[in-house]
């Protein structure tokens, strides 16, 4: 039986399906909808928006009333992949960090740069790992990278920029 | 007629076979295999990484090396499942049920030598099916305009959205947004940009790449840093000799693996039912079948038999509907049909006239993958052993830094990096709320084509609805879909067992 927790989640992903729906729903009235004899580019956005607000609510009343059949299976499939669950601010931090990072450097110091920052970076977000093994491992993948992807691939990014 | 197919197959093999084509095939039946061993790396996110390493390459190789990923992880995905009780691929999950109850008692060098025979005998029907049906289905696909287009991909997208994993609203939402996201760029009917909030970068719209590696790896490591438990092996120390089935314990899985077989391939005929779907039927029916059923969960050779043959027969059926139609079954498909698109292959009954290099060389690299799987894992299964204490620490940071490069790579845009890592928040926080992320590539696929057929059939009929109902190819998919729909409501209201809750018990 579905308990009070996974009542409230059910609320809470009809309510954000409801929200995208009618957010893109109003983006789509804002371009010319046309009529079935001639559909405008506004026409197919605003009836799949619709559709999808009408989804949020009907997954927020089922459940509400406790009609998700899904958690036996999703309690097999969770457990499958051998997660405890729970949100881990470390490693958020570190993936948003890491992947910002290539961005920027990517754009102003180039590929090899991008590379050790995004992979040291990402590598302090685990636990088990120290200062140490994640910089050796960041400059291992840094040579393979330039190796391979630059020029055995020829990825279009420059190893160093503006030096 | 047959024999101009021998004839085709022949000209398949002198393809497949060239050194260069056979090179790749390696590689991604190696990669696949690697993969699926992996524990906390999933088919869809390694098709995604190498997926833009490809657009260099000719597409004959870079097809039979993506499909030789899908194909190869099905292998590794065994052993995982079997010697350490870790299904890292969900239609391996049955397979847990009693491969690791065999190793326990020592058996899991026969559990594995049962599997690849199992795997050799479904993938070998599975692949003959595909021979002998793509090509008429796709002789009928000729006469279908954009009303039987239409009404045969809301079936595909009907199925694989309700009928995938969890719950069928949610799936239908998933799809819905995904066709939302697919609706982004430049329409191309009008020419006007829709969604892209003023930056010319969105104007092609978000790459497939993106979607993918959004919500199957960043989403993904958000989730599973620093909460992957450490893997167990202590019962996986093996050796070739321990893989060879006594001719009794053969025997105990020839019929299982023919029923298995059969139940897979009738599964993949059906949109939307993959090889997780079939392996669960596969192995509630043995249980029913068989004069022993409590030795089910404690070890039975034919409940390790059964699931993995109908796996290995509905991964390769599956590629029907993908190469004949163009309308792929669940999301490792579309993976597939964006990689054709991407290298100007259109999927579709044309393919198989247009491109016979790559539909039968194909089907050639399909025999000669699966022969290499098999020669690969027998004398390899030391290796993949330990490659499983691979640490997650070192596995999710090298996973994200190729995420960020081959992102960029597909079409040099640092924007698309940004886009990735939206998308991968965006998809944590649907995985929370329990939405499965599959459905939503299937969306974004097929959701600008629908639009496409959608708008152009109603063009044809001048706005009549009616066109859907009135062609009777098309009345009939519509009904289909409705009875899919229909069934889906019943079983609802009535509680009675659908797959999902027979999915349900098994696992539980």
């Amino acid at each position: 039986m579905p308990n009070r927790l996974q009542r409230q989640r059910e609320c809470y992903a009809g309510a954000l399906m409801t929200f995208i729906g009618v957010l893109a729903g109003y983006v789509a009235t804002t371009y010319d909808i046309g009529s079935l004899r001639s559909m405008g580019p506004g026409f197919f956005p605003l009836v799949l928006s619709v559709l999808i607000a009408a989804l949020g609510i009907a997954i927020a009343v089922a459940g509400a009333r406790g009609a998700d059949t899904a958690t036996a299976m999703h309690r097999g499939a969770a457990a499958a992949h051998g997660r405890r669950g729970g949100f881990d601010l470390r490693g958020w931090v570190a993936i948003f960090v890491a992947v910002i990072a290539f961005i920027v450097l990517a754009w102003f110091a180039g590929m090899a740069p991008a590379t050790f920052a995004c992979v040291f970076i990402a590598a302090l977000g685990d636990r088990q790992n120290t200062f140490r093994s994640a910089a050796l491992f960041a400059l291992g993948l840094t040579v393979f990278a330039v190796v391979v992807l630059a020029w055995a691939l020829h990825v279009q990014m420059p190893i160093f920029k503006g030096l | 007629m047959e024999w101009i197919s021998l004839v085709d197959l022949a000209h398949g093999f002198g393809i497949a076979l060239q050194p260069h084509n056979l090179l790749f095939c390696f590689i991604g039946v190696l990669v696949g295999n690697l993969v699926g061993v992996l524990p906390g790396m999933g088919v869809l996110s390694a098709v995604s990484i190498l997926l833009p390493l490809t657009f260099g390459m000719a597409p004959v190789p870079a097809i039979l090396m993506i499909a030789g990923i899908f194909y190869g992880a099905q292998y590794g995905g065994a052993i995982c499942s079997i010697l350490l009780n870790l299904p890292s691929h969900p239609p391996h999950a049955v397979t847990c049920l009693d491969g690791y109850p065999l190793t326990q008692q020592g058996k899991g060098g026969v559990a594995l030598g049962i599997t690849m025979m199992a795997a050799m005998f479904g993938a070998a029907f599975g692949i003959v099916q595909m021979m002998v049906l793509a090509p008429y289905i796709a002789k009928i696909a000729f006469s279908f305009q954009a009303a039987e287009v239409c009404s045969l991909m809301l079936l595909g997208l009907l199925a694989g959205s309700t009928l995938a994993k969890g719950s069928a609203l949610k799936g239908l939402a998933m799809t819905s947004l995904g066709m939302l996201l697919g609706l982004v760029g430049t329409d191309t009917a009008s020419g006007i940009e829709r969604y892209t909030f003023g930056r010319f970068e969105l104007a092609d719209g978000i790459e497939l790449v993106a979607l993918a590696l959004g919500v199957f790896g960043i989403a993904d490591f958000l989730r599973s840093v620093n909460n992957v438990a450490p893997v167990n092996t202590t019962y996986a120390k093996l050796r070739l000799r321990d893989m060879r089935p006594s001719k009794a314990e053969v025997k105990e899985a020839a019929l299982p693996i023919l029923r298995g077989t059969i139940v897979g391939s009738l599964c993949s005929l059906i949109p939307g039912t993959g090889p997780v779907i079939a392996s669960f039927i596969a192995y509630a029916t043995e249980k029913k079948m068989s004069r022993h059923p409590e030795k089910f969960g404690h070890g039975a050779i034919a409940g390790v038999a059964a699931p993995e043959a109908s796996t290995h027969s509905s991964i390769q059926g599956d590629f029907v509907p993908t190469m004949s139609l163009g309308i792929p079954g669940d999301a490792a498909m579309a993976l597939l049909l964006g990689a054709l698109i991407i290298h100007n292959i259109t999927p579709g009954p044309r393919l198989i006239v247009e491109h016979p290099d790559v539909f039968w060389g194909l089907i050639a690299s399909f025999w000669i993958g699966n022969l290499i799987l098999v020669f690969l894992n027998l004398p390899m299964i030391g290796v993949w052993v330990r490659l499983l204490t691979v640490p997650y620490r070192y596995l999710y940071p090298a996973a994200l830094f190729f995420i960020c490069i081959g992102v960029f790579a597909t079409r040099n845009s640092l924007f698309d990096v940004a886009v990735t890592l939206a998308i991968g928040v965006l998809g944590y926080l649907l995985l929370l709320l329990r939405f499965e992320p599959a459905p939503m590539l299937l969306g974004f696929v097929l959701g600008p084509r629908f639009e496409d057929n959608f708008r152009r059939a109603l063009d044809i009929s001048h706005g009549d609805l009616a066109v859907f109902v009135q062609r009777p190819i098309s009345a009939c998919f519509l009904a289909v879909s409705a009875i899919l729909l229909g069934l889906q409501i019943v079983a609802r209201l009535r509680k009675t067992a659908t797959p999902l809750d027979l999915r349900a018990t098994v696992v539980d």
